[in-house]
């Protein structure tokens, strides 16, 4: 009996592990086809038959989307952008989300609507607005109007994370510090944010990866081709040299390791976090 | 003084952040519907004309409009349940212990974090009708891409491809909450697997499971990059959905008023189905 049970369970196991694999293939098929098609000379990325992996792998599309199609300079406009909106967004929102769970004060439930708002509102359906805006404030063609828009779209996840997580922080330890004469600045800065570094790591994960992958935006405002970033560089590119797919394939996994590689090292911080945000609103 | 500080310290902490949202947000979300009602004059010194309702009765009158409603329907259709479906099958498949549990859990997740543009433009490469690798695959000859239908159910296939590590690791939270004595209670009075699961972790997690699908069908009518990179709404608009349709009206046809108009349209439905999750899903059951 006793054995019977132990075999079935084996057999049980044996199962799940062979469907769970099978899906994943087809789920990771698409990757390694991209990989494969990166390494292609470019006369061989349309054969047919096509080939899955190539004969004779060549890594000139990684060179040349990097030295002569000018991606160095699109990685350094994403990494310009992506950082600088993770900085001033994960600062915005932590002061924010301070003030909502640690104060109370009249208009804070109108001001926390208003926020949540910004939750619900389909980014698209602000892009005729942000662009005629952008245009009055001089920020379109320039990184700056990518920062600015990216930041202020990137708030209200933000603080409605950040705000549940210090409300956790046990009031005791701020009473004592008042006690002792803190200001709140140095209570948030001495107390909150030190201990809310997880939180701070999966907000600002959140907040760099939507930055380095959007596109929309960056798709309306820019139109000089130095300023473009990665996303839209390697949309326009695949537009205009419309068979050069190992070159598109080559800069894509340029932009894709880095966001895989964050993913990979920082994966629990992120799908708990995605997983309580979720869960939560 | 003190008192006064703690007083201010609120508002002083939000200024900053507050200020921003107001400018790239909130003022935004009111002019939308204003543009909506002129036809907007993108010149500067020429005057907009007001319409009143024109460019929303213009909507209900135009063919397009309603071919990407259909069109984000059948995008809908197909993609929310695949997505609960074997999102679910996953997450129950992953549920409990099992060997390499994180390791599946991180490569079923890679392609949410994938991003639309490299997702799009590698799904309109495997679907290539001459050389493709579906078609080698398959042994077809199909112009994928050329026809309605078929484009569609490509831009679906992509969606629910992009889209189920997502359901699945919410799936999986929710099912971790499920106590396991009552399954092990369950087990050993015989019932198999399959009863198990839906006389038990089913009716446990079910408000995750509606509130995915609202969260999913608000993401359903908001596609647009893979439609956009993939078909561009062609052959002769014939893939349009609404965003693609709102995008070329307003930054091809610079026509801005009417463009607005459909994504206030799209708006009010997504907002009406974000009102009814907030409202059943306060506090969903299964979680601290």
């Amino acid at each position: 009996m006793v054995v019977g049970s132990v075999a079935r369970a084996r057999t049980v196991l044996g199962a799940r592990l062979l469907v769970l694999t099978l899906g994943l293939a087809i789920v990771i098929v698409p990757f390694v086809y991209m990989l494969a098609t990166s390494f292609k000379p470019n006369s061989l990325v349309l054969e047919i038959p096509p080939k899955f992996f190539p004969d004779q792998p060549t890594t000139k599309n990684y060179v040349d989307a990097w030295t002569s199609n000018q991606f160095s300079r699109y990685f350094l406009n994403s990494v310009i952008v992506a950082l600088a909106t993770t900085f001033a967004a994960v600062f915005l929102s932590s002061m924010m989300a301070y003030a909502f769970a640690r104060f109370r004060f009249p208009a804070r439930k109108l001001l926390f609507g208003l926020l949540m708002l910004g939750l619900m509102v389909p980014t698209m359906m602000l892009l005729i607005p942000q662009f005629l805006l952008a245009k009055q404030l001089g920020l379109l063609d320039s990184l700056l109007g990518l920062i600015v828009f990216y930041t202020g779209g990137n708030l209200a996840l933000n603080t409605f994370l950040l705000r549940s997580f210090f409300q956790d922080i046990p009031p005791e330890l701020e009473e004592a510090m008042v006690v002792d004469g803190a200001g709140p600045w140095s209570r948030y800065r001495k107390l909150i944010l030190p201990l809310s570094r997880p939180a701070l790591a999966t907000v600002s994960i959140f907040t760099f990866l939507a930055s380095w992958d959007e596109f929309v935006w960056a798709l309306t405002i820019i139109n000089d081709p130095n300023r473009r970033t990665l996303p839209i560089a390697i949309a326009l590119f695949q537009g205009e040299h419309s068979t050069s797919w190992g070159l598109v394939f080559a800069a894509s996994a340029i932009a894709v390791v880095p966001v895989i590689l964050i993913f990979v090292t920082f994966q629990r911080q992120f799908v708990s976090g995605l997983a309580t945000g979720a869960l939560k609103a | 003084m003190h008192k006064r500080k703690e007083q201010l310290a609120p508002y002083l902490f939000l200024a900053p952040g507050f200020l921003l949202f107001t400018l790239v947000m909130l003022y935004p979300i009111v002019r939308a519907f204003q543009i909506s009602l002129y036809q907007w004059a993108i010149v500067p010194g020429t005057a907009s004309k007001y319409l009143g309702l024109h460019n929303y009765l213009r909507a209900l009158h135009d063919p397009i409009f309603w071919r990407g409603l259909e069109n984000t329907g059948f995008y809908m259709a197909v993609t929310v349940p695949a997505q609960i479906v074997l999102g679910m099958l996953v997450a129950v498949l992953l549920d409990g212990k099992m060997p390499a549990r994180a390791a599946y859990r991180t490569l079923y997740y890679l392609p949410v974090v994938t991003s639309w543009v490299v997702a799009s433009l590698l799904f309109r490469y495997l679907f290539i009708g001459q050389g493709g690798l579906v078609n080698s695959v398959l042994h077809t000859n199909l112009n994928w891409l050329g026809q309605r239908w078929t484009a569609m159910l490509v831009i679906s296939i992509l969606g629910i491809w992009k889209g189920i590590g997502w359901s699945m690791v919410i799936f999986l939270a929710a099912l971790q909450g499920v106590p396991r004595e009552l399954h092990e209670a369950a087990a050993v009075d015989g019932a198999g697997a399959w009863r198990r699961f839906r006389a038990i972790s089913l009716p446990a997690i079910k408000p995750v499971v509606v509130f995915v699908a609202i969260l999913l069908v608000i993401g359903g009518f908001n596609v647009f990059i893979s439609v956009f990179l993939i078909t561009n709404g062609g052959p002769l608009d014939e893939t349009q959905v609404l965003l693609t349709y709102m995008y070329r009206q307003a930054f091809s046809f610079l026509d801005f008023g009417y463009g607005s108009a459909i994504s206030f349209m799209l708006t009010l439905i997504v907002f009406t189905l974000s009102l009814v999750q907030l409202r059943v899903f306060r506090r969903p059951a299964g979680t601290a």
